[in-house]
């Protein structure tokens, strides 16, 4: 079964950080990434671009409409996903407790349709 | 006014009589209807009468009879409720309900309650959370935090769990003579789960998990008081006590994670530490040796810092032996491992790790990564040491451990 994690967290937070809490910070990433490959659990991820760059398109009514900004605005942001594979829910739920995601922000987790 | 004077103290009595007696009370509702979930419903109609009653009327002198007579009325009325189309409540259970017990004196079921919970017929996984339910009180949600496990699942293993000791009529009564090693071993291993799960929150941070280490340590408490003669309770007992005695020292005043041969014995609690020396001689003193006991003389010859300023290795190494020939565990394998190596050096370490084809869960077990980066790291292997040490920090679950792995991986030579 599949699984997304998405990673919500306070985007500012990253940039209240020092250079080298930023590095060590990716490099928990690098080996979250490294450790979910060598167990055969990755299947995709990847970081996003800050919630300000994003744009929402909706068409109601034959209507479309282009707005500036992220779908909600909640305090923790859309930060980036994990695509996984694993059995079950409760050992999705272990890698998303692994996550370095999960420790600075939540690690929202949702099984794929099929 | 009236009121106001004796709600605080009220309040820290139902308090104190939960934590004391829920698992008594509830395994005595539920003793002869087997309902575990009805029994539960009926003591927190109990509990819920008493936070009304006990602010204004005053608290009873036998609270612990006060509520047990509110449970049994509650159970009494579902059970009729449930059963009205039927032509009477079984008699049984009426009688038993309904019979009056001497007030200060309940017979503890507990132990009885714990063995039906680790019948062999109920999933091995939702024994523990089980007890902590059972016979803690705790709610779902905190129990499923816990276990890193979804709280509408959790609930829902929960009440298929109590429904299969309902329909199935699983006794709540001490196993046979020669059933009963086995089934104690169940009982234990959920204790020590319950344990493992609020030690890996070492910082104590996550108010969700740090109370559960306390609380195992309760429930074994429970299982010696009510069988003094088993050396093995007596044996996870000590175990747990020697660990939860380095719990401050486990992390920095910065909140940094210091390994155990780093801690600062002055932190560990001697009070704690002297208890479980106590428990543990009189567990050999009974004469049967077994993994608990094994695994708490282990912590005891770590203790042995505080007297001679190092470890017994020697003997923690002896005693990964016998360990290993009882249990075949790849992770006593691995600690043993890792005892070799301060004594013989990290070569002679390395040679001796279980090997990760071995066993699959090895993969996948932080400990092992960790262990086998410093390892490498020691003998010189760096690039194999950044590799382990990768494995180790991406599978850890705690922050400050994570960013002691990776302090020691960029110590690592490129």
């Amino acid at each position: 079964m599949q699984y997304l994690l998405m990673l919500y967290a306070d985007e500012s937070g990253w940039t209240r950080m020092t250079p080298e809490e930023q590095t060590r910070g990716m490099e928990a990433y690098r080996a979250y990434t490294e450790a979910l490959q060598s167990s055969g659990a990755y299947v995709g991820g990847n970081r996003l671009r800050p919630s300000g760059t994003a744009t929402r398109v909706r068409a109601n009514n034959d209507k479309t409409q282009v707005l500036d900004g992220p779908f909600s605005d909640s305090k923790e942001q859309l930060g980036g996903y994990y695509l996984i594979e694993a059995p079950d829910l409760d050992s999705a739920l272990s890698w998303a407790a692994r996550c370095p995601g999960a420790h600075h922000g939540t690690v929202e987790v949702r099984a794929l349709w099929t | 006014m009236h009121s106001q004077a004796h709600e605080k103290p009220a309040h820290l009595l139902i308090e104190t009589v939960a934590r004391r007696s829920y698992g008594k009370l509830l395994a005595f509702v539920a003793t002869r209807t087997h309902d575990l979930a009805a029994a539960e419903d009926a003591l927190s109609d109990a509990f819920t009468a008493a936070l009304i009653d006990w602010p204004r009327t005053g608290c009873p002198a036998n609270p612990e009879g006060w509520l047990l007579t509110v449970a049994r009325r509650k159970s009494i009325d579902y059970h009729r409720r449930r059963d009205a189309n039927a032509e009477s409540l079984d008699e049984r259970i009426e009688q038993a309900l309904s019979a009056a017990v001497p007030e200060s004196d309940i017979p503890d079921r507990r132990l009885a309650l714990m063995f039906a919970c680790a019948h062999p017929a109920i999933d091995e996984s939702i024994c523990a959370p089980l007890l902590l339910q059972i016979i803690l009180g705790l709610d779902a949600a905190t129990i499923a935090s816990a276990f890193l496990v979804s709280p509408a699942a959790m609930s829902k293993r929960l009440v298929r769990a109590k429904e299969k000791i309902r329909t199935c009529r699983i006794r709540f009564s001490l196993p046979e003579r020669e059933e009963l090693p086995e089934r104690l071993y169940a009982v234990l291993d959920a204790i020590y789960a319950a344990f493992a799960e609020g030690w890996a929150d070492p910082a104590g941070t996550d108010p969700a998990r740090r109370p559960l280490t306390g609380e195992a340590i309760f429930l074994a408490r429970v299982v010696t008081e009510l069988m003094p003669q088993e050396p093995e309770p007596l044996g996870l007992l000590a175990l747990m006590l020697y660990a939860e005695a380095r719990r401050s020292a486990r992390r920095a005043s910065t909140g940094e994670y210091v390994p155990l041969p780093q801690q600062n014995t002055a932190l560990w609690d001697l009070t704690m530490i002297a208890e479980a020396e106590v428990v543990l001689q009189h567990a050999s003193g009974l004469g049967r040796i077994g993994r608990y006991q094994l695994e708490a003389a282990i912590q005891s010859a770590h203790v042995d810092r505080i007297r001679n300023r190092r470890p017994n290795w020697d003997q923690i190494i002896q005693l990964y032996d016998a360990l290993f020939e009882l249990t075949q565990s790849p992770v006593v394998a691995l600690n043993r491992a890792l005892a070799i190596s301060e004594l013989h050096g990290p070569e002679a370490g390395l040679r001796e790790m279980p090997d990760v084809s071995s066993d699959a869960r090895l993969a996948g077990y932080q400990a092992f990564w960790a262990a086998r980066a410093d390892l490498l790291a020691r003998v010189g292997y760096h690039g194999k040491a950044r590799h382990a040490y990768d494995l180790a920090i991406g599978l850890e679950r705690d922050a400050s451990v994570r960013l002691f792995l990776q302090q020691r991986q960029a110590a690592l030579h490129s």
